[in-house]
């Protein structure tokens, strides 16, 4: 069977450092005409702009072209054919699929029952692994390193996917863990026994200040109020989680603040011109990663 | 006389499987999944007996009929206390525990609502872990766990 890109544990530690280094060479070089004459399916069962335009911009950089839908309803998906008959179909019009659907598991389903790759551009709330490999990528270039950075995450840590994955992935480069959340949204066990199984030390705190100046990378989420079974622990708790400016004030020079986007009110935007907000650059660095996991599943890196 | 009884109760029959110490609410369940209500064999089976392991406990007696490894690893998922007895002659020759297998394909639903395998005609796939005791099924396509007390029986394997 193709090798497909559906959680980021299908990808071992030499393959992330690979998809790294190829990230680079196409930050370096973003036009180079590999895809010429392949055909990309991007195929978003569910909509979501920013992720598809980063895909399509990757493949089209690359000289490849691209065929899909934006969005269910237009296509016979809404006319209940079922995703088998919908991946067996496609599978014979392209040379790789991305794919979006909002259930759980339809990537690794369809990925089964695909001839070609298969990328999970997000399956629900379950996984969306280029999107954990950009953020690698915006960790060891603006650290210069990815081995042993102290990582604080912030937020939503109990139901955010994109904190799972990247502490997953984190574990291979044996990091250091702040977790930094209200006791609603703590950190679920299983991943601080799959830490702890590993031999990884975390930190847990409800507050934000406490490991600021050690850190060398924060990595927001948004702390949504249908979280909280109760509205006014909501409102209690609401504000502790939102970064200002005068709160960087000890931090690390290259200390530098991470965010999946889109952000609410939880980075104050007196913090986007501080020379610490990432989040902007780090959508960028989405393409490149998307074009090393592309070229390397259609084994042309 | 307990020895007597217990006798009676387990090797009554001359040649077959007796499943004992089975909880009294899997007992349907395990009945399912060894599709016993297909068989033409005779059966019997008791329930809500006393038991010292278990506090209440039901018990099946299939007559001139011996399961395979592979179903009864599958009772793990319903009735890890059972046990399993194979008779011949009236006497008890095999006595075993039952191993939970590694993995299960079908037969379980996944317990995650939003999984694709409750959305569409797929058959379910599971690795199984167990911790301390309670067996744990990770889903291969949403990822998530169902633990044994969320364990529902999907009729077909
Ligand atoms: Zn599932």
């Amino acid at each position: 069977m193709q090798k497909s890109l559906v959680s980021i544990d299908d990808f071992s530690k030499e393959q992330i450092v690979h998809i790294l280094g190829l990230a680079a060479e196409f930050e370096a070089n973003p036009r180079q005409k590999i895809l010429e004459g392949k055909v990309v399916a991007s195929l978003f069962f569910e909509p979501s702009t920013r992720t598809r335009l980063s895909f399509e911009s990757a493949v089209n950089q690359l000289g490849g072209r691209v065929i899909g839908f934006s969005d269910a309803n237009a296509t016979s998906v809404s006319k209940g054919e079922t995703l088998h008959d919908t991946i067996k179909v496609i599978t014979n019009y392209c040379d790789m699929i991305v794919m979006r659907h909002p259930v759980e598991g339809a990537a690794r389903y369809a990925s089964e029952v695909a001839s070609v790759p298969v990328i999970n551009a997000g399956d629900g709330a379950n996984q969306h692994p280029t999107q954990t490999l950009l953020d690698l990528y915006s960790i060891a270039k603006t650290q210069g390193r990815i081995d042993g950075i102290n990582i604080m995450m912030v937020g939503d840590l109990k139901y955010g996917r994109t904190v799972h994955s990247l502490l997953q992935a984190l574990s291979h480069f044996k990091a250091n863990f702040t977790f930094v959340s209200p006791v609603e949204l703590q950190m679920p066990i299983e991943y601080k026994k799959f830490l702890y199984e590993k031999g990884i030390s975390y930190y847990e705190t409800s507050d934000i200040m406490e490991r600021m100046s050690e850190t060398d990378i924060i990595y927001m989420t948004r702390v949504q109020r249908e979280r909280f079974a109760d509205t006014m622990e909501y409102e209690r708790v609401k504000n502790a989680y939102v970064l200002r400016r005068d709160m960087l004030n000890d931090t690390k020079d290259t200390m530098k603040i991470l965010h999946p986007l889109p952000r609410v009110n939880e980075i104050h935007k007196d913090v986007d011109n501080s020379g610490k907000a990432y989040y902007f650059e780090q959508t960028q660095n989405g393409v490149y990663a998307r074009q090393a996991v592309i070229s390397h599943l259609l084994g042309l890196k | 006389m307990q020895v007597a009884n217990k006798k009676m109760e387990v090797s009554a029959i001359e040649n077959g499987t007796v499943i004992d110490h089975i909880p009294p609410t899997a007992l349907f369940k395990v009945i399912e999944i060894l599709h016993l209500d297909k068989i033409e064999d005779q059966l019997f089976f008791a329930t809500n007996l006393r038991s010292n392991r278990i506090g209440k406990k039901a018990l099946i007696k299939i007559v001139d009929r011996y399961c395979n490894d592979y179903d009864i690893s599958y009772l793990a998922l319903v009735a890890p206390t059972a046990r399993i007895s194979t008779i011949k002659n009236f006497e008890v020759v095999d006595k075993s525990q039952i191993e939970p297998p590694q993995e299960v394909s079908g037969f379980v639903r996944c317990a995650n609502p939003m999984c694709i395998t409750n959305h569409e005609k797929i058959k379910t796939r599971f690795t199984v872990s167990s911790q301390q005791g309670e067996l744990s099924l990770k889903c291969r396509y949403c990822e998530k766990t169902t633990m044994q007390e969320q364990i529902e029986i999907i009729n077909e394997k």
